[in-house]
């Protein structure tokens, strides 16, 4: 029982870490709260089940399964990347001199024109995900893990991993970590910024779009409004893990997922949205800075 | 001057950008669909772009509509005598729908305290209207308490929430601070959902008395709309007292520079925690009225996008003053309204709508230099 849940909480925690590296990366880079990163996660839940369902209009899905999951998958994470890489350019990047305020209100316009845009184009009712994988499984310590939970968990953990050598080993990455340092003196060094900013949005928000797919997978039904729920959970994580900082992110992300699912199972499972708010408010008041973040020095 | 700045701009606004974006709908509707999505913008981003150049000294598609607008007390006036006259002329429709804006004026007006004078971003003030509705309906069914008895209490205890959550959140700054607001609000939801036995959760609670008056219960719109404008009236008196009071100024230097405010020897802890509350206190009186009104109340009514609304209007019509508020909270009450026939895409229009204001101006439509930035 108690491994069980903890599973379940792993799975769903890779899941909100996924969600959490694209905030994490955006305001590391210009300390914006990237509102309308949950809504990414939604369209990638979406154009997964639309994908997936023209793979099997035209026998794709019939002739062979992993070749269409993977199309599937790899046409997801391009439309959202476009998706992310659009949004930036029109409603965050005009204000980047802006006051505090205006890129977030911005950004929850984005929010709610994406989640209205889901709506009017694919109906307000629950769309069903295709069960490709089954509820098939197996024992592990006498606990019940299904393949998809351990897809899930494997394909997290592949891209975190990727995505870790990428920011520390590459030299677009290395642009990226000098960029969230000191972007006068990253620009002064000859690098362009907003390629940089442009790559964080592509990247956090293809993290978005498996995710999306993960869960739509995971719980087989999608709505339009999952975004904010996810969004705000992805978000925590982030805080939760010290905001700016990769690692934490992961972290915080699994760390939220356990937590949720021990909480719903011993606690409550009325309140189980509630836990991640609490804990929201609990980490800025006791700890800002987060588990791995560092604490910033207030600028003058 | 030049209308277009050559081939290649002419070439991103005809195809490129209208390509991409068509590209980008196409897998929600389908290629028909991105193909007409196509042509209008190939169509429409040029034409717009070369009526702003044609315009030319209106550099933003949201001019500063302060020109229009009489100065000072004759503004009052002219808004006062049409709200006056409505329950004379209207329909019961159009006087429902002044109720719920001149609720909404209160809240507004309410928040622009926190947001719009002192500069911190609330993102769960929903919260407290729905404490200030829940309190009345509570004290009213289950303890019978009448209208105007219970208004003062549920005021009070809705300042007091205002307080007691502005104490430990106003640690933080900026960012943080709203989305502590934001948790705020999304745990008074959720516990008013699922504490059946005291809110009876989902269902809400109906039954709730409306006002008396010498005896009598405001059953008549009209009159209960008089009741509104009333407060409406105090409401708007009272906010452009406080602003030019020595209180709304120490607000207003604390959101220009915090640190500057602080070396003037203003409390600022102090100042921020009475916006706070003064926020909180017209939330709860709106609240009140809200439940008195509806007769009903569910947490339905006090998602987190009510709060998004909400700022929307502090914001739509210029942070930080008073007109430019009220104009926003009739302008997001009564537009939907008038958009009845295209009531699916008013939520589209209003995403749209605000991020195209932060792009063209910032400061909204009736800001002006006083409403500077929040940090």
């Amino acid at each position: 029982m108690l491994l069980q849940q903890f599973i379940n909480g792993l799975t769903l925690g890779s899941v909100y870490a996924l969600i959490a590296l694209g905030y994490t990366m955006v305001y590391g880079i210009l300390e914006l709260i990237n509102f309308a990163h949950g809504e990414i996660y939604m369209l990638g839940a979406y154009l997964g089940i639309i994908i997936l369902g023209f793979l099997t209009a035209i026998g794709l899905t019939a002739y062979s399964l992993p070749l269409s999951i993977f199309i599937m998958l790899a046409l997801t994470v391009l439309f959202c990347s476009s998706y992310g890489f659009t949004i930036e350019k029109i409603a965050y990047k005009p204000l980047r001199n802006a006051q505090r305020l205006s890129p977030l209100i911005s950004a929850i316009g984005v929010s709610i024109f994406l989640q209205n845009y889901v709506m009017l184009t694919q109906g307000a009712t629950d769309k069903v995900f295709p069960q490709v994988f089954g509820s098939a499984g197996f024992e592990l310590f006498s606990t019940r893990i299904t393949y998809l939970q351990a897809a899930i968990i494997t394909t997290s953990g592949v891209m975190m991993a990727m995505l870790h050598v990428f920011v520390m080993k590459t030299k677009t990455g290395k642009a990226m970590r000098s960029v969230a340092q000191d972007k006068l003196m990253a620009s002064l060094v000859g690098i362009d910024i907003d390629r940089v900013i442009s790559i964080t949005f592509i990247l956090g928000s293809g993290l978005a779009a498996v995710a999306g797919i993960m869960v739509a997978m995971y719980y087989g039904l999608v709505n339009y409004s999952i975004g904010y729920s996810a969004g705000i959970k992805a978000f925590t994580a982030a805080v939760l893990g010290g905001i700016g900082s990769i690692p934490g992110a992961m972290l915080g992300g699994i760390v939220l997922g356990i937590l949720e699912s021990f909480g719903s199972s011993y606690i409550s499972s009325e309140y189980k949205d509630a836990y991640a708010f609490i804990m929201l408010i609990l980490i800025l008041l006791v700890k800002p800075e987060g588990l791995l973040g560092k604490r910033g020095e207030e600028k003058i | 001057m030049t209308i277009l700045k050559g081939k290649r701009s002419l070439l991103m606004m005809t195809l490129v950008i209208p390509l991409w974006l068509s590209f980008l709908f196409l897998p929600f509707k389908g290629i028909r669909a991105a193909g007409i999505l196509f042509v209008v913008m190939a169509a429409a981003i040029p034409l717009s772009k070369l009526a702003a150049d044609l315009i030319g000294r209106i550099r933003s598609p949201f001019p500063d509509l302060r020109r229009f607008v009489p100065e000072g007390a004759r503004l009052n006036f002219l808004l006062l005598i049409p709200a006056l006259l409505i329950p004379l002329f209207g329909q019961d429709y159009i006087t429902d729908v002044a109720i719920l804006s001149g609720i909404y004026i209160i809240l507004a007006l309410g928040l622009n305290v926190v947001v719009g004078f002192t500069g911190l971003l609330n993102l769960g003030f929903v919260a407290f209207y729905a404490i200030g509705a829940y309190c009345y309906a509570l004290l009213n069914t289950k303890a019978g308490i009448g209208f105007w008895s219970a208004m003062p209490l549920s005021v009070v205890l809705t300042t007091a929430a205002g307080f007691l959550l502005a104490v430990p959140a106003l640690r933080l700054k900026g960012d943080y601070l709203a989305l502590v607001t934001l948790g705020f609000g999304e745990i008074v939801r959720l516990v008013l959902n699922n504490w059946d036995t005291f809110t009876n959760g989902p269902n809400g609670i109906s039954g709730i008395a409306p006002p008396f008056l010498a005896g009598t219960p405001i059953g008549r719109l009209s009159w209960f709309y008089y009741l509104v404008l009333i407060f409406v009236i105090i409401n708007a008196f009272v906010m452009k007292r406080v602003r030019s009071s020595k209180t709304g100024r120490a607000w207003m230097a604390i959101r220009e520079d915090e640190i500057a405010a602080s070396a003037m020897g203003i409390n600022t802890l102090m100042y921020k925690l009475y916006a706070c509350a003064f926020g909180a206190f017209w939330a709860g009186l709106a609240g009140t009225l809200f439940a008195a009104k509806m007769r009903f109340v569910s947490p339905e009514s006090f998602t987190f996008m009510e709060s998004v609304f909400i700022l929307c209007m502090v914001i739509i019509g210029g942070i930080g003053s008073i007109g430019g508020v009220v104009v926003g909270a009739l302008v997001l009450v009564f537009l939907p309204e008038v958009l009845r026939e295209v009531q699916m895409y008013r939520m589209l229009a209003l995403g749209c709508g605000l991020v195209f204001l932060m792009v063209f101006r910032p400061q909204g439509l009736f800001g002006g230099r006083n409403a500077s930035s929040s940090r």
